[in-house]
């Protein structure tokens, strides 16, 4: 759906670069949803097909705990079975949390898990919530041209670098979507005409607030599936606070023939990739001899919000916390995508930063980098990063040009200086 | 002038003071052109010296060329408080294109404002740093003299301790009857003030792909006039007739050597390229980090990175399969592959077989990935990265131990499993 919003902006850049597009271009959410379905449906098709192709048994029931060894399972119709193994693995991630103190909540929102499923366009959408879903989901409900108010109870991407974080924000204001900052929702009710009303308040004043919205989207957080998995049955431990379930480097529980790999395990980044390497790598360790364990320091990411923010490593705070303000160098630069430059874009918010050691080679610790394509331009990076990259030798890779990716190894204005870190094109 | 050190307090101190005594002064960062001692080594007495010797010539360098390289060699010898002149001249295509006036529809007027808005730029960047720029062709008359001529013909002469040639390339013509009259080059096209219609496009360059890619996307509109080509098969006796209304000839460029002078001051030129085999625009920018890292280092021209900017990208970065089998011995090396499917592509139904990666790796040296190949949109955004990875050892173990960013095109290289040598089959099912 980013994709579909981001196709809305490049429709409008393309009669600048000479196609003769009618405007103003209407979006049909039906046609997008249906799409974006069947391209999920089909990859669970395809992950069926491939677990078939290998000869693994699937069963699509509700498993729990009856002992170490023996899972119950029950079916949607409630019909049980037992099953016994040898090894166990708890892959069962997370869902979206509800905010239990807000009346309405449960019965007038929705979550991520539903906005992809609507048969009807979500019309003027409430979004609650400051994490990368939040933003990603107000993000491309806006770009399909939808009018759409983030409402945040502090600061936006926590764990993320602040000052990113705020250009990410910044860039999304600039585009017309509306944040509520410092505000909590006390309830949501319908109103007579069937949209919502969403009562709120605000912390700095204490005042009280409400609005009108066609949907309330809640993004503020996600809760790990271990609930009814009777955990206890088995002796797995979880973290009382996360309610996360607790493993050692080699993902193995409290119980040395039960595992967890994903979003259901503590102190994990909740990323698809990570999940998807941890699994290989333990069924290797399990079955294939290897000693190979996870790494899961500098992994990189990326939030797909209009503007796109690509990060690995560690953050300008993280870096200063660490290592103290004298012992980093912050080199920055506020650059052009050559693509905005004919249909007259705003750059203000597309910036790089590379977070490195003061001392000579000045060792990279974090690349942050906000704009089109963040995605891609940080992958080889971070790669360049798990090499223990350092300052120069970034500095002496030749740029491809044109790239966006190529303002990289042009870094050369520190924060320190003071100097101005707007660097002009070409 | 004030030779300090960044973190040192008491140059700080010095610096305050005359500050805030309001006298002007020069810097020199020892720890930033990496030579601390710089007053012990030598290079310090090397420095003042050159200085000294820039009153026996006009300039202490004249730069013959205001291309990328031409401008980021004046720039960075202004930095170090040389006196700089730039001398460039575009000399007019046989079209009499100057490459920044015509109009040609919307696109043609948006390309060439943002190209005068970049002129601009570097013509008051190099005001900023006191470069003194010169729209004049310059041509050696002796050693250490120039002689530069402008539009209207006047002349002027120069003197300088040192010159840089950075005078580039032009595309080559046929050398048959018609060609400088009836074919355009790539200095044309974008100034062009009708779309060039049906157009032929000779030769099979990275210009050459580019250019008739792009033109493949365009909606036709007017017709300029229609030429008639006949070309014979370079492999047998077919010959190919047909009528188009553009000829665009991308069969090479060759270096702007002829006419500077250089045999007045003994200068030879090999019958190619001016300098390096490398025609890029980006060079120039390892060469700014190297003078101001260690005086007297050279470019690095080993694994640089390049794309070809097709309908489809193709991002590369080191050996090519066929020269690193040549160099290494095809069985010292393992190629890991895979063909991929962007998911901007799945919802838009494009094909799932196109996108192409691949990976060369030198067994003897740990699996050390000395060729990057993608075929892929956003190939240039992706391949930057892997670039610096691989300038710092990357290895196929590196690439195993890192975790994608999900969803890219990118993350291919974190996982790619099959080996050419193995046979295996690469095409896509699906995630």
């Amino acid at each position: 759906m980013h994709q579909a919003a981001l196709l809305g902006g490049l429709i409008q850049d393309a009669s600048h670069y000479g196609w003769e597009v009618a405007h103003p271009i209407p979006h049909n959410w039906q046609k997008m949803a249906e799409a974006v379905q069947n391209h999920v449906k089909s990859l669970n098709w395809g992950h069926r097909v491939q677990l078939h192709d290998r000869k693994v048994k699937y069963f699509n029931i509700k498993a729990s705990f009856v002992n170490e060894h023996t899972v119950r399972g029950l079916t949607k119709a409630g019909k049980e079975t037992l099953l016994s193994a040898e090894h166990i693995v708890i892959a069962t991630g997370g869902r979206p949390k509800y905010p239990v103190h807000v009346d309405g909540a449960l019965e007038y929102g929705i979550t991520s898990d539903d906005i992809f499923w609507l048969k009807e366009s979500p019309g003027k959408t409430l979004v609650v919530g400051a994490s990368y879903v939040a933003l990603e989901c107000a993000g491309f409900l806006s770009g399909v041209g939808l009018d759409t108010t983030v409402m945040m109870r502090s600061i936006p991407l926590r764990g993320f670098d602040q000052q990113m974080a705020s250009l990410v924000t910044e860039h999304m204001a600039s585009h017309g979507i509306e944040f509520l900052q410092g505000c909590t929702p006390l309830r949501v009710g319908r109103l007579l005409d069937g949209r919502l009303q969403v009562t709120w308040q605000e912390h700095a004043s204490g005042k009280e607030d409400s609005g009108t919205f066609d949907t309330v989207l809640w993004a503020i957080g996600r809760v790990p599936e271990t609930r009814g998995l009777n955990l206890e049955k088995a002796g797995v431990r979880i973290n009382p606070d996360s309610q996360k379930i607790v493993v050692n480097a080699k993902e193995a529980t409290s119980i040395p023939h039960i595992y967890a790999i994903g979003d259901v395990v503590e102190g994990r980044p909740e990323l698809t990739p990570t999940a998807i390497m941890a699994g290989k790598l333990l069924a290797r360790r399990l079955f294939g001899g290897s000693s190979a364990l996870m790494e899961y320091d500098s992994v990189p990411t990326t939030v797909f919000t209009p503007l796109e923010y690509g990060c690995v490593g560690l953050s300008e705070e993280e870096a200063i916390t660490r290592h103290g303000q004298e012992h980093v160098e912050v080199y920055h630069s506020h650059y052009k995508p050559l693509e905005f430059t004919v249909p007259a874009r705003e750059a203000a918010q597309c910036y790089i930063k590379m977070v490195c050691l003061r001392e000579p080679p000045q060792l990279v610790l974090g690349l942050h980098f906000l704009g089109p394509n963040a995605g891609e331009v940080t992958q080889g990076f971070a790669l360049g990063i798990k090499c223990g990259a350092s300052y120069e030798q970034i500095r002496r890779t030749v740029g491809i040009h044109p790239t966006c990716a190529e303002e990289v190894p042009r870094l050369h204005i520190s924060k320190r200086s003071g100097l101005d870190p707007t660097v002009t094109g070409c | 002038m004030i030779f300090s050190k960044s973190y040192c307090p008491h140059s700080a101190r010095v610096k305050e003071l005359f500050s805030s005594l309001g006298v002007a002064f020069n810097i020199l960062e020892l720890d930033k052109i990496g030579c601390v001692h710089a007053h012990q080594s030598g290079l310090l007495q090397t420095l003042l010296e050159e200085k000294s010797h820039a009153s026996a010539y006009d300039y202490d360098l004249i730069v013959i060329g205001g291309g990328s390289g031409g401008l980021s060699c004046a720039k960075e010898a202004a930095i170090w408080g040389k006196k700089v002149m730039v001398l460039d001249f575009v000399v007019p295509s046989p079209h009499g294109t100057f490459w920044v006036k015509h109009n040609w529809e919307t696109m043609i007027e948006a390309i060439q404002k943002h190209i005068g808005s970049l002129n601009w730029h570097y013509k008051s960047s190099l005001r900023e740093k006191a470069v003194t720029y010169v729209n004049s062709y310059g041509e050696f008359v002796a050693d250490h003299k120039i002689k530069a001529t402008n539009k209207k013909g006047q002349e002027a002469y120069f003197t300088a301790a040192n010159f840089v040639i950075a005078t580039g390339e032009r595309p080559r013509y046929l050398g048959l009857p018609g060609d400088k009259e009836y074919c355009i080059t790539s200095d044309d096209l974008f100034s062009l003030r009708h779309s060039p219609g049906k157009t032929l496009v000779v030769g099979a360059s990275y210009v050459a792909l580019e250019c008739a890619g792009f033109l493949i996307q365009q909606l036709e509109s007017g017709s300029p006039g229609k030429l008639k080509v006949v070309a014979k098969s370079t492999e047998g006796r077919e010959t190919i007739e047909d009528i188009y209304n553009t000829v665009l000839l991308a069969i090479g460029r060759e270096s702007c050597t002829r006419k500077l002078g250089l045999e007045k001051i003994g200068v030879k030129i090999n019958e190619s390229d001016i300098a390096a085999s490398i025609m890029l625009c980006s060079i120039r920018f390892p060469q700014e980090s190297e003078l101001k890292a260690t005086v007297g280092a050279t470019c690095d021209y080993v694994n640089v990175p390049t794309t070809v900017f097709t309908p489809l990208e193709y991002g590369c970065c080191g050996y090519a399969e066929e020269k690193a089998a040549e160099v290494y011995s095809k069985k010292n090396l393992e190629v890991y592959h895979t063909l991929f499917w962007p998911l901007e592509w799945t919802v838009a139904d494009r094909d799932n077989n196109t996108c192409y990666a691949k990976i060369i790796c030198n067994r003897l040296d740990n699996d050390r990935v000395i060729g990057f190949h993608i075929f892929g949109p956003n190939a240039g955004e992706i391949t930057q990265g892997f670039a610096a990875a691989m300038k710092c050892g990357l290895t196929k173990q590196l690439l195993d131990n890192t975790i994608g960013i999900h969803p890219t095109c990118g993350e291919v290289f974190t996982s790619l499993e099959i080996t050419k040598s193995s046979g295996l089959d690469i095409s896509q099912k699906g995630c």
